[in-house]
């Protein structure tokens, strides 16, 4: 639409006089008087400014200007000479691509700025089925990574990747002329083109063969899935379809068999009509799926495999002789509704022992389950125990030639490392193709860099049914080579691995094409699961029956959220993750139980500077022993098991702060998770950097309400999420009516809200992780996090019961009476502060609530964080003068202040110290200086974003169009973000859910985060 | 001499047979001679621990605010700690000075101008602390309502932290000004009996060229008296604007009614024992003892005694209220303050503040000079415990227990609070030696009236009047 207003200086001017017309011609109203001034000798002999006196002045000004010009840091910015056709500086691009690295695997999305990868999210495209963990999120930071393998190196100096190609080819002719075996050593591939490609390079190599190592073995399960199915896989379980779960030590939850089961327990987890599976674990460890179980028994491996037996013998009517064990009842219970559920019911067992793998798929296929039966099978573990212990010993045998890795650490990873060592120096020659020098990589004769996956093409098949790419999104960072593309160059293959791949891909990319695959990262083939396979299971069951408990202590031996098989080492934000369970971050320790820490006079307890203590105990394994092994008394540990994860204890290629940890690699004899091992008190004081040092709940029913499946569903809201009542003159009026100030009108406009629902919330950790990478987030380092500083934005709190169960805690706190006796607070409180020995679990994620109400908007004297007209609670960093009184002020203890410099500060040695880390940087959210608070900001870059582009494209904001990184990463549903101003979204709809609540209601805050009431099918 | 008379049943409130002249020579004796030995010693360890206080504290400022011992939970300990302790201290000052004028305490004469130099020390070093705990100091002026360029950015003036500007910053100014009008008479006694001309022109500046006339000397009382009423509200206002940091915020522990009452009967306790512990051992050194009686240390001694109980049924009130509210979080917080990891630092306040003072019901020990002497020390440590126990164990165990954490100072934390007190004792050190601790002038307006010497004189002569009849 055209304006007709006119704008104008004077009447003349809106009349048109010709005058105003004249002037403007005329750019001086008067002449200038030129000639008067020059040509007028007297006065310019008689003035003042002597010639001396102008350079003075001219001298000052020029210096003056200079000085002033010296303010400030330059930074060079190179712009681009030739523009890329798709990179908008400021606008994010997003790769779909796939993640493995022989251990995590996911579909993921890369989302790049200004041509760097910055950030991993989900791909949520058909097909697309595993989303990323933790340490998938963190694999970005990972590429940036300053101690990286930059060029390839023979003999410890950095050669050309020709000088490389020409040691290998005289290697080969030598093992060739030798007679010598050539054995090509990786992880897991799940790569149908790196499988083709090593088998024809086997094909072409005289003794040549392929041996797949897991460093983190599956292998019996493996043997007795080939058993059964004549394929070498594992089983795909759909929990979603599952009513009943039964879990005889798998922490499916975690990384049993490869994880990546969340998203469809999570899904049967919501109470929907009534109805929400049921989950029965029986473990060693406080794992992830036992602190998310309905009713978790603790119990020691040895137990737990004639607890399999009895279900098998419950669930097919046999009768195989079992030792009688302690939970006999809850055993048999579980048996007997698994037998009810049938085909709705499941059976998932973690124990390393091909029997137990054999009678979990009797059970399965006896009960038809529906998570089992049609399941794909699931090709990310493929390695062999019997096939790495045959390389080690014809290496040690001398019998193998040229040893050929790549994405293994045996050197790290084997327990028996040092065998392997006397084999590898045996070698006439080694290759191993890694990403760091690494303790394997530092010993071989050539370390051949790798790529970063983000920086490699490949293809992946992780189910069968499912057909992935992975494809770069940066060009190599370093003078790095892929393994496969070595592979062709010395088969003599002309062209690269993507030409190899592309020509291969076309049988999985039927009735699509490369490019599109591409672009979707993922396609759906026609799924296969596995032929109906017959199982032995009786004699299995005999054979496990027999199984009898070895050692005074069994160890259980697992792997942490946050590091899995240790690969990750130098990844500060890995590194600073707290566990889920133990809240512990930069550490693995020996996970004991109360009773055998008091046996072993061992315990924690928390210093005066809040931080956690511990004991050591050294571990005996046969022939190894791990000195001075940090303790963590673990609520719900079994009694008689001891639990130490892996993935810690790693030296090379680390920087000094992420030298943390013991290796447990060295006690997993045999590939087994279970050791029998003997226990020593060691000397010394262990400092551990944990985040939570009070554990349980101490009958705050209100903070993490909860209720039964059975009352939910048989009661009103008000009596399972009952509002509190505040007195307003004289009458119980429920504290959301009630408001001190005159609220604004918050329906108009976007009015921002996020949903977290307890139910779904496994407490996996990756949208701590995500919200790291989105918001810069800063790592602090052991000693800070010690001292309570930890900067996480979000974190997800862990509660135990100090009772059985939390319900019972509430009762106890209700029933106090009095400061003294059995009854009295003054005790009853200490006790409460105490875990019970198998408590329940709570998890609780926790982020700035961005209250309408906010405490902490109040009381800044300078006004740098107020509210937004959307439901934001800003923080604006420049205006902050760090007096700490909104972070004292804050009920929920969100706030988080900048003690110290956290970027380029030698003081705080992690990937914000170097230009390469830094890379990481998300470029929408400043990174904040020392002296200012910092919280969660709801992700105001990526709200604001949407809203500006459709605002660009001219049409309304779309249904659940909203997102911040928290939301995005949940791949359980837990986390929910939106617009509930826009009926439409989930969100707003979650909003009247009878299960939503706000945290700390009774504080009167109106927070615009709110929680979902935990509900417990007991 | 009838404006003289004062009831021969008051005890006298100077000592010995002094005369103008006298009082004169005595109070300027400090000024006119020369630094003894153990001024030096005091002075020297004074200035060592200052200068170790501005190190951390630069230290703190060039470094972040993580030198000190917080963390995400406990956001403040010592520095607000010591922030409030200090303006307790400085509390008594105006009390003295403004409300025992208008009440027209004699007694208060004797030791107002050192109790007010007191007040203007310790809100030095209260007001260290709010610009020092900041994350960016250098930024501190942000806090200012003045105008600036960032567009119509402006202080909040909802936040109880702007209000303590305002507070501290009225306190600390009128508390000078009444000072120093308080101080220009004596001034202008030193400038008359300076011998070099360099310390008489320095004292003739500062007594703004009083000269004695009796148009001064009526204006002196005016002022005097205008701002004695100005100064009175600030003696209730200033604590209660620090105790509204606490109560107005949503923190079990912190968001209590009672606050601005029972911090205003704290900081007048407070500020009473530093007081005492100052003038005790200066009317020993500078030789005063005849101005500063035993009777002013029973004095200062009872108010002590009935601050302290105040402050005592302040603490036994708040543990009612916790009690009856019912309210989980509010039992929580007061029954960790008494029994949880800090029950040390609350059962050291109970013990310092309400159970010592009770020892001044017996005359015997509030006129002994050693007892008060320790009891004085006793008291501020219990005060600094106070607020300690209030901030601290407040915060560490708020609502969500995944949160709770503990305190531990470094030793910035105690260096810079070591500092302060440093830094304090040298300004009243320098202030001893420089100025005229007792206000000579007003001293000598019931010299004839409180004097000992006049008092026994009028005595004899009422007793001989009496037997001429």
């Amino acid at each position: 639409m055209s304006s007709n207003k006119k704008y104008w200086k004077s009447v003349e001017e809106l009349n048109g006089s010709s005058i105003v017309e004249t002037l403007k011609q005329n750019e001086f109203a008067e002449p200038l008087p030129v000639d008067q001034f020059l040509g007028d000798k007297e006065a310019l002999a008689s003035s003042s400014t002597t010639r001396r006196d102008f350079l003075k002045y001219v001298g000052f000004s020029t210096a003056a200007a200079s000085l002033a010009a010296c303010e400030g840091p330059v930074h060079k910015a190179i712009p681009y000479v030739v523009q890329p056709e798709q990179i908008i500086p400021g606008v994010a691009e997003y790769y779909a691509t796939t993640a493995f690295d022989g251990f995590d695997f996911a579909n993921i999305l890369v989302k790049t700025r200004e041509g760097r990868p910055i950030k991993i999210e989900n791909n949520n495209m058909p097909g697309a089925k595993f989303s990323a963990n933790a340490r998938v999120h963190a694999s970005v930071l990972s590429m940036y990574d300053s101690l990286r393998l930059k060029n390839p190196k023979i003999g410890g100096k950095s050669v050309s990747w020709s000088d490389v190609d020409a040691r290998v080819k005289m290697g080969l002719d030598d093992a060739k002329a030798r007679g010598g075996q050539v054995v090509i050593l990786t992880g897991t591939l799940a790569s149908p083109s790196t499988e083709k490609l090593v088998n024809e390079f086997i094909a072409r190599t005289p003794n040549a063969r392929h041996v797949v190592y897991d460093a983190v073995s599956s292998s019996e399960a493996l043997d007795a899935y080939e058993m059964a199915y004549g394929q070498r896989a594992l089983v795909d379980y759909d929990f979603s379809k599952a009513n009943l779960i039964v879990s005889v030590g798998a922490d499916f939850l975690g990384d049993w068999q490869g994880g990546g089961y969340d998203s469809g327990y999570a899904k049967g987890r919501i109470p929907q009509q009534g109805k929400m599976s049921r989950h029965f674990q029986f473990e060693a460890n406080m794992s992830l799926s036992g602190a998310n179980a309905d009713k978790r028994v603790p119990m020691s491996v040895a137990d737990q495999k004639q607890a399999l037996v009895k279900i098998y013998n419950i669930i097919t009517g046999q009768s195989v002789g079992t030792t009688k064990i302690a939970a006999e009842d809850q055993v048999t219970k579980a048996a007997q509704q698994l037998k009810a559920a049938g085909s709705k019911g499941v059976l998932v067992c973690g124990i390393d022992d091909k029997n137990a793998q054999l009678l979990v798929l009797a059970i399965n296929q006896a009960l038809s389950s529906e998570a089992f039966v049609g399941a794909p099978a699931r090709m990310v573990r493929k390695g062999s125990n019997a096939a790495v212990k045959q390389l080690i010993d014809d290496m040690k045998a001398d019998k193998v030639h040229t040893l050929i890795m790549s994405g293994v650490n045996p050197v790290y990873t084997l327990p028996d490392a040092s065998d392997f060592v006397v084999g590898l120096k045996k070698t006439k020659m080694s290759v191993a193709f890694s990403m760091k020098e690494d303790e394997t990589a530092s010993m071989t004769t050539i370390a051949a860099a790798a790529p970063h996956y983000l920086e490699s093409w490949n293809d992946h098949m992780f189910t069968s049914g499912s057909y992935a790419l992975t494809q770069p999104t940066i060009r190599p960072l370093f003078n790095t080579r892929q393994f496969q593309d070595a592979l062709l160059t010395w088969t003599g293959y002309n062209g690269s691995f993507y030409d190899y791949i592309k020509a291969n891909s076309s049988a999985y990319t039927a009735g699509s094409s490369w490019n599109q695959v591409l672009h979707d990262g993922v396609i759906a083939t026609a799924a296969a699961g596995p032929s109906a396979g017959t199982v032995n299971a009786a004699a299995a069951a005999s054979a496990l029956a027999a199984a009898k408990k070895q050692g005074e202590f069994e160890l259980v031996i697992y792997t942490k959220t946050g590091m899995g098989d240790g690969q990750q080492a130098n990844n500060p934000w890995l590194q600073e993750l707290p566990d889920p369970i133990t809240r512990v971050s930069w550490d693995n320790y020996a996970t004991v139980s109360k009773a055998d820490a008091e046996k072993l006079g061992i315990s924690n307890w928390v210093v005066a500077d809040g931080g956690l203590n511990g004991g050591y105990i050294s571990l005996t394994v046969g022939n190894a022993t791990l000195e001075r092994v940090p303790v963590i008394v673990q609520p719900g540990q079994a009694p008689g098991t001891i639990g130490l994860s892996l993935g810690y204890g790693r030296k090379a290629a680390l920087k000094e702060a992420m030298q943390t940890g013991v290796n447990a690699y060295a006690l997993y004899k045999g590939f087994n998770s279970v050791q029998p091992v003997s226990v020593k008190k060691a000397d010394g004081t262990h400092e551990f950097a944990c985040v939570q040092s009070q554990k349980t709940l101490m009958g705050r029913g209100d903070i993490i309400k909860e209720t039964t499946l059975d009352v939910y569903n048989k009661e009103n809201a008000e009596v399972w999420n009952p509002i509190p009542v505040v007195s307003l003159d004289h009458k119980e009026t429920p504290v959301t009516k009630v408001d001190l100030w005159e609220s604004f009108d918050r329906s108009v406009g976007h009015h921002f809200n996020l949903s977290i629902d307890l139910n779904a919330c496994t407490g996996c950790g990756a949208c701590v992780i995500a919200c790291h990478a989105e918001n810069n987030v800063p790592v602090v380092g052991k000693e800070e996090v010690r001292r309570s500083r930890d900067m996480h934005w979000l974190r997800i709190d862990r509660y135990y019961s100090s009772e059985d169960t939390f319900k019972q805690d509430v009762q106890k706190k209700e029933e106090m009476d009095g400061l003294f006796g059995e009854k009295g607070s003054l005790g009853g409180f200490g006790q409460m502060e105490e875990p019970a020995d198998n408590p329940q679990v709570a998890f609780q994620p926790v982020m700035c609530q961005h209250c309408n109400h906010a405490p902490c908007e109040t009381v800044c004297p300078v006004a740098a964080t107020s509210h937004s007209r959307q439901g934001h609670n800003h923080m604006a960093y420049n205006r902050c003068v760090g007096t700490r009184y909104c972070a004292n002020n804050c009920p929920y203890k969100v706030r988080r202040f900048n003690w110290f410099l956290y970027a380029q500060n030698d003081e705080f040695d992690f990937h914000m110290n170097d230009d390469l880390g830094r890379m990481v940087l998300n470029p929408d959210v400043n990174v904040r200086s020392r002296g200012v608070m910092e919280k969660c900001s709801f992700c105001v870059q990526l709200t604001q974003e949407v809203i500006l582009r459709a605002k660009k494209d001219g049409r309304p904001v779309k249904k659940d169009e909203f997102y911040v990184a928290c939301s995005a990463a949940c791949s359980s549903g837990a986390l929910v973000f939106g617009d509930v101003n826009a009926k439409e979204d989930e969100v707003a709809k979650l909003s009247q859910s009878d299960r939503s609540y706000h945290l700390l209601e009774h504080v009167g805050t109106k927070p615009n985060v709110f929680y979902h009431v935990k509900v417990r099918n007991v | 001499m009838s404006s003289h008379y004062e009831a021969p049943i008051r005890k006298p409130l100077v000592i010995g047979d002094k005369t103008y002249h006298d009082v004169t020579v005595d109070i300027a004796a400090p000024v006119e001679g020369r630094a003894n030995k153990q001024w030096w010693t005091v002075f020297l360890i004074s200035l060592a621990a200052f200068l170790w206080g501005l190190g951390c504290i630069i230290y703190t400022i060039s470094t972040g605010i993580g030198t000190w011992g917080l963390n995400k939970t406990v956001g403040w300990a010592w520095d607000i700690t010591n922030f409030v302790w200090w303006v307790g201290i400085g509390h008594a000052g105006t009390l003295i000075s403004a409300v025992l004028l208008l009440f027209r305490q004699r007694w208060r004469m004797a030791i107002n101008r050192s109790a007010e130099a007191m007040t203007i020390f310790s809100v030095v070093q209260a007001g260290l602390f709010p610009i020092i705990h900041m994350g960016r100091p250098w930024l501190g002026y942000w806090v200012l309502p003045i105008p600036n360029q960032f567009g119509s950015l402006w202080v909040n003036f909802n936040s109880p932290l702007l209000w303590d500007v305002f507070a501290i910053s009225t306190y600390l100014s009128v508390s000078l000004v009444f000072w120093w009008t308080g101080l220009l008479p004596d001034f202008a006694m030193l400038r008359d009996r300076a011998v070099t001309p360099f310390t008489k022109r320095i004292y003739s500046i500062l007594s703004f060229g009083w000269s004695g006339r009796a148009k001064d000397w009526q204006r002196f009382e005016e002022v005097s008296l205008v701002l004695a009423g100005l100064a009175t509200p600030l003696v209730l206002s200033v604590h209660t604007i620090v105790s509204f940091d606490f109560a107005t915020s949503v923190i079990p522990g912190w968001h209590t009614t009672i606050f601005p009452p029972y911090f205003v009967a704290g900081a007048v306790f407070s500020g009473f024992a530093m007081v005492n512990t100052l003038l005790i051992i200066m009317r020993k050194v500078s030789n005063m003892e005849a101005y500063i009686t035993i009777q002013h240390i029973e004095l200062m001694n009872i108010i002590i005694m009935i601050t302290g109980s105040i402050v005592g049924v302040a603490y036994i009130t708040e543990l009612f209220v916790a009690w009856y509210s019912g309210v989980e979080y509010e039992q929580y917080a007061f029954l960790n303050r008494a029994t949880g990891p800090y029950w040390w630092a609350y059962w050291s306040m109970m013990t310092c503040n309400v159970f010592s003072p009770q020892f001044m019901w017996f005359k015997k020990l509030r006129t002994s000079i050693m007892f008060s002497f320790i009891i004085s020390i006793v008291v501020n440590i219990g005060m600094w415990f106070e607020r300690f126990v209030i901030i601290v164990t407040s915060l560490h165990r708020d609502y969500l227990p995944s949160s709770w954490t503990m305190f531990s100072p470094t030793f910035v934390d105690i260096g810079i609070y070591i500092g302060t007190i440093g830094f304090f004792f040298v300004l009243f050190l320098l202030y001893a030696r420089t100025f005229p601790v007792i206000a000579q002038a007003e001293v000598k307006t019931i010299l004839k009236s409180s004097g000992e010497n006049y008092k026994r004189e009028r005595e004899a002569n009422k007793n001989s009047h009496h037997d001429h009849h």
